[in-house]
């Protein structure tokens, strides 16, 4: 594909970075110190310029482009940028935004903008800190093949029953598979005998109950659907929407806001939440307020030291489990090494998303894990294709790739991969890849 | 302007001259009657004279010049309603028959008609001609209209006076998007109140055709002008009560209707009937009638002394409290005999009101909800001190300088009500005339919230001619108050008003 990303901030660069490999990528962006860097960073090429006009997208090439992804920090100019490449002719456009208005009126009317995908940031945070509160225990949590198949990555402590315990020993659960192990940043693709660790993280794939009946069993404490006493410590736009998204689960957060407007503005949009008025960082409003007890606490505050203070300070008062927005990516190991259950930031969100999107000509779908060291793909089978007629454990030692077959659905039934399970035209292949072997299974499938 | 004054009055006075001008219209209405029954027509040829002199005089005082503003506005409505009582006085002088015919108690029974009170010094109905009586009837159709043209169109617009009510309304019911413009708005609310009006008029002469004691057209007209106006003028000294117990069920439905928002009679008629019927403003009024007259027929029944029967009980009771409620002010029995309990519940109808947007006057429901609801919110943030929680009203928040407005505005009236009720012990006792405090308070109520009858010798078969000459100016003074809603006549008498 030949693609052109405008915008080379964080999004645009981890967009171009895994682009780059498989594809023609062009990088437009404003700075041209930036672009210049790029260049040497990434096997792309790069335009210094405004991505809006249309001498500049000329230039890029747009007319030729298959694919157009405007992500940089402005709405407005990713709109715009889309709208002037649709009159060039380019391909699919793809725009990211925060704004939930623009998205709003780009569903009501799609294809508004000449934006063929939009891409709403706060929008997909907020659903992304919804889903983890819906399993509290888990990392990182992502439905495939329609929901009827989740993978998810847990973080295994010293008091959960399978520390210590081989993969096979701590595989009872019904169409459940290990794909992953993360130790120490390294990926390791587990077989029966490979034992699991305290301070490991484990990625698993199966059935949303599996997930589940494991969740409960790896994190007793925390599982149980009881965590409904959820605290939500700012009302930015992602504060509001997951308060917006846990309201439509029945669910009722307290919102923290400190802005006297801002706050009106909230209770009146979330009648049934209890919105306050206050400063967070206030250990004795937290106290007075019992946000102790709360079972769940997302920061969403405007900026990361301020989301890392109120972090640290429930944490200190006793929350049993603190998901924080982190805005700059490099923080996120940070937050998560001082004991941050989830540090969430939207930028690496919203490439996944954009990235998952440009996979899905041969991926219907993908995760990406822990710093882009592996993907989870969702692909469907077709006739004649590499993959399908043989059994699991023939394709595994033969294809030289680093993979794992988590599930696989058929006609929209789950079927849980087994050495002896032949692969069939029409199956939807759930599987965690090495990152470097990606374009290797992709190809085969 | 080299006077100071800062106020463009002659845009307001050449306003009230041009409504001033346009009077000969209604009053035309009791003229044709009094040449149909052959009665004098010099009263309201007098006061056509009067009203087309003084408008032509008013007229001649405006400047095109000064544009009408906000202040301009809160001088003209208070002036306009001033002058047209004042002209609706003239023809019970010139008639020159019974207690109306001294200026203070014709100033008083004019007065009290263009607010919708319904209060009356009449002592005997029997000696005045049909016409003057049609005249009052007439002049309180004006006054259940002025209001809500008043209200609606002219206060909305301003974002002041009914002021706050208003914005809490705005914000409720869409009151602004029932047309852009406000001519239009006005005549589809003045088109409402007309097809109600003669609706009332058909089904009262109707019913009159079928039972005996009969509702002759007359009487027909008369109290349909009065009841979707929720007026409570009656040309018959025995009011509803004079007639068929099937007339007086079939007069609540009018009262209720002309309580009713009349923003939201208008989507109900045009095909979206959950707006009213999902309103909370409407279901608490419902509510507190409902109650109420369950409360005061349950206090007929027991009470010992009273003997109707289960239909006239039921009937006594609902229709009374209807007309309190709606601040209507009509009787269908003597309630003064009542029990102190049920009479008790009365007084306490009083300060409801009927809806924003309607003809009724007092406080009004959705101040009411607003205040109770906000009380309530005050309860739990004094749990939750740093806790945001908007006052909701069928969903949508209310401004909290809305809230504020509407505390004012009780406190306000709280206050003004039991002066009021302190001047009339006090006057009464100099003019050596027994009132108790109850009877004063009732008395004070009814006046201000200009709802009509009283209690005791003011009761609704009883007059306020037996309260002393002052009291009764007072009382002229405090109706005209109470109708535009205290603040558009209150800030009349601030320096800043007028100066700065």
């Amino acid at each position: 594909m030949y693609v052109v990303v405008i915008g080379a901030g964080e999004v645009g660069t981890s967009i171009a970075a895994s682009l780059a490999s498989d594809h023609e990528v062009v990088v437009v962006d404003v700075d041209p110190d930036r672009a210049e860097q790029l260049k040497y960073e990434l096997d792309v090429l790069t335009i210094a310029g405004d991505g809006t006009s249309s001498e500049i997208q000329t230039a890029a090439d747009v007319g030729r482009a298959d694919m157009v992804i405007a992500c940089t920090d402005n709405d407005q100019t990713n709109l715009v940028a889309c709208g002037t490449a649709k009159t060039l002719g380019g391909g699919f456009t793809i725009a990211r935004v925060k704004s939930t208005d623009f998205l709003r009126t780009w569903q009501g009317s799609e294809g508004a903008f000449g934006v063929d995908f939009m891409v709403c940031t706060d929008l997909l945070t907020a659903e992304n800190i919804v889903r983890i509160i819906g399993l509290p225990a888990a990392i990182d949590v992502d439905p495939f093949a329609g929901g009827l198949v989740q993978m998810a990555e847990f973080e295994i402590d010293e008091g959960s029953p399978v520390a210590g315990q081989t993969v096979s020993e701590a595989d009872r659960f019904e169409s459940l598979t290990f794909v992953g192990l993360f130790r120490d940043s390294e990926m390791t693709i587990p077989r029966g005998d490979t034992g699991i660790e305290a301070g490991d993280r484990a990625v698993v794939i199966g059935s949303p109950e599996s997930v589940q009946a494991f969740a409960t069993d790896v994190a007793p404490e925390t599982t149980p659907d009881d965590a409904d006493d959820i605290v939500i410590v700012g009302g930015s736009e992602i504060g509001y929407q997951a308060a917006r998204l846990l309201g439509e689960r029945e669910l009722q957060p307290r919102v923290i806001e400190r802005d006297r407007d801002r706050a009106r503005w909230l209770a009146e949009q979330l009648p049934k939440s209890v919105v306050m008025e206050h400063d967070a960082t206030d250990a004795e409003f937290l106290t007075r307020e019992n946000v102790d007890d709360a079972d769940i606490v997302v920061t969403a505050l405007g900026s990361d030291e301020q989301n890392l203070l109120v972090s640290v300070l429930v944490k200190r008062l006793g929350v049993d489990r603190v998901i924080a927005v982190v805005d700059s990516p490099d923080y996120v190991t940070v937050f998560e090494e001082i004991g941050i259950d989830i540090a969430i930031n939207p930028r690496t969100v919203t490439a996944e998303e954009i990235t998952r999107f440009t996979y899905e000509s041969v991926a219907e779908n993908i995760a990406v894990l822990e710093n882009d060291q592996a993907e989870v793909l969702e692909l469907e089978l077709t006739e004649g294709c590499t993959l399908v007629g043989r059994p699991i454990s023939e394709l595994v030692s033969e294809v030289d790739a680093r993979f794992v077959i988590g599930a696989i659905t058929r006609d929209h039934q789950l079927v849980t991969p087994r050495g002896d399970t032949v692969l069939q035209p029409g199956d939807h292949v759930i599987l965690l890849v090495d990152s470097d072997s990606v374009g290797a299974i992709t190809s085969m499938a | 302007m080299t006077s100071g004054i800062r106020v463009g009055w002659r845009a307001s006075v050449g306003l009230a001259g041009d409504v001033l001008a346009a009077l000969p219209v209604p009053l035309a209405f009791p003229l044709l009657v009094a040449l149909y029954y052959g009665e004098s027509s010099i009263p309201f040829l007098a006061a056509i004279a009067v009203s087309l002199a003084l408008g032509a005089a008013f007229r001649s005082m405006k400047d095109p010049a000064e544009d009408l503003g906000p202040r301009e506005a809160f001088l003209a409505v208070a002036l306009i309603w001033f002058l047209v009582a004042a002209v609706g006085a003239v023809p019970f002088v010139v008639a020159g028959v019974g207690t109306v015919a001294h200026p203070v108690n014709a100033m008083f029974e004019a007065m009290s008609g263009l607010t919708t009170t319904g209060a009356t010094v009449l002592v005997d109905f029997s000696i005045h001609s049909r016409s003057v009586m049609m005249w009052r009837q007439v002049i309180q159709w004006l006054g259940g209209l002025g209001i809500l043209i008043l209200a609606t169109a002219v206060l909305s617009e301003l974002g002041v006076g009914g002021a706050q009510l208003m914005e809490t309304e705005s914000q409720t019911q869409d009151v602004n998007k029932l047309t852009p413009k406000i001519s239009r708005t006005a005549q589809l609310i003045w088109g409402i109140y007309f097809g109600l009006t003669g609706l009332a008029v058909a089904v009262y002469f109707l019913l009159g055709l079928a039972v005996d004691p009969q509702m002759g057209l007359y009487n027909a007209v008369a109290h349909g002008f009065t009841s979707v106006a929720t007026a409570g003028f009656s040309p018959e000294p025995l009011s509803v009560g004079a007639f068929h117990p099937l007339i007086q069920w079939a007069v609540v439905p009018f009262m209720v209707v002309g309580s009713t928002s009349f923003v939201l009679i208008y989507f109900a008629i045009n095909g979206e009937p959950m707006r009213l019927l999902r309103n909370e403003e409407f279901h608490f009024y419902l509510g507190a009638m409902a109650t109420l007259a369950s409360i005061v027929a349950l206090g007929l029944f027991l009470d010992p002394s009273v003997a109707y029967g289960p239909e006239a009980t039921l009937r006594h009771a609902v229709f009374n409290v209807a007309s309190i409620v709606t601040t209507t002010g009509y009787a269908s029995t003597d309630y003064v005999q009542w029990a102190p309990a049920a009479k008790h519940m009365l007084f306490m109808g009083m300060f409801i009101g009927g809806m924003v947007g309607s003809t009724t006057c007092s406080i009004k429901s959705l101040r009411w909800l607003v205040a109770l609801k906000s009380f309530r919110r005050d309860l739990f943030t004094a749990i939750h001190p740093e806790s945001v929680r908007p006052v909701r009203i069928s969903g949508k928040s209310v401004d909290e300088g809305a809230i504020r407005d509407i505390y004012a505005y009780l406190l306000l009236s709280i206050v003004i009500f039991f002066l009021l009720a302190v001047v009339i012990v006090v006057d009464a006792e100099r003019g050596d005339v027994r009132v108790t405090e109850f009877e004063a308070l009732g008395a004070a109520a009814t006046t201000f919230l200009n709802i009509g009858p009283a209690f005791g010798a003011a009761g609704p078969y009883g007059t306020f001619a037996t309260f002393p000459m002052s009291t009764r100016a007072v009382m002229v003074v405090l109706m005209w108050i109470g109708r535009i809603e205290i603040i558009p006549v209150l800030v009349l008498f601030t320096k800043a008003f007028w100066t700065s």
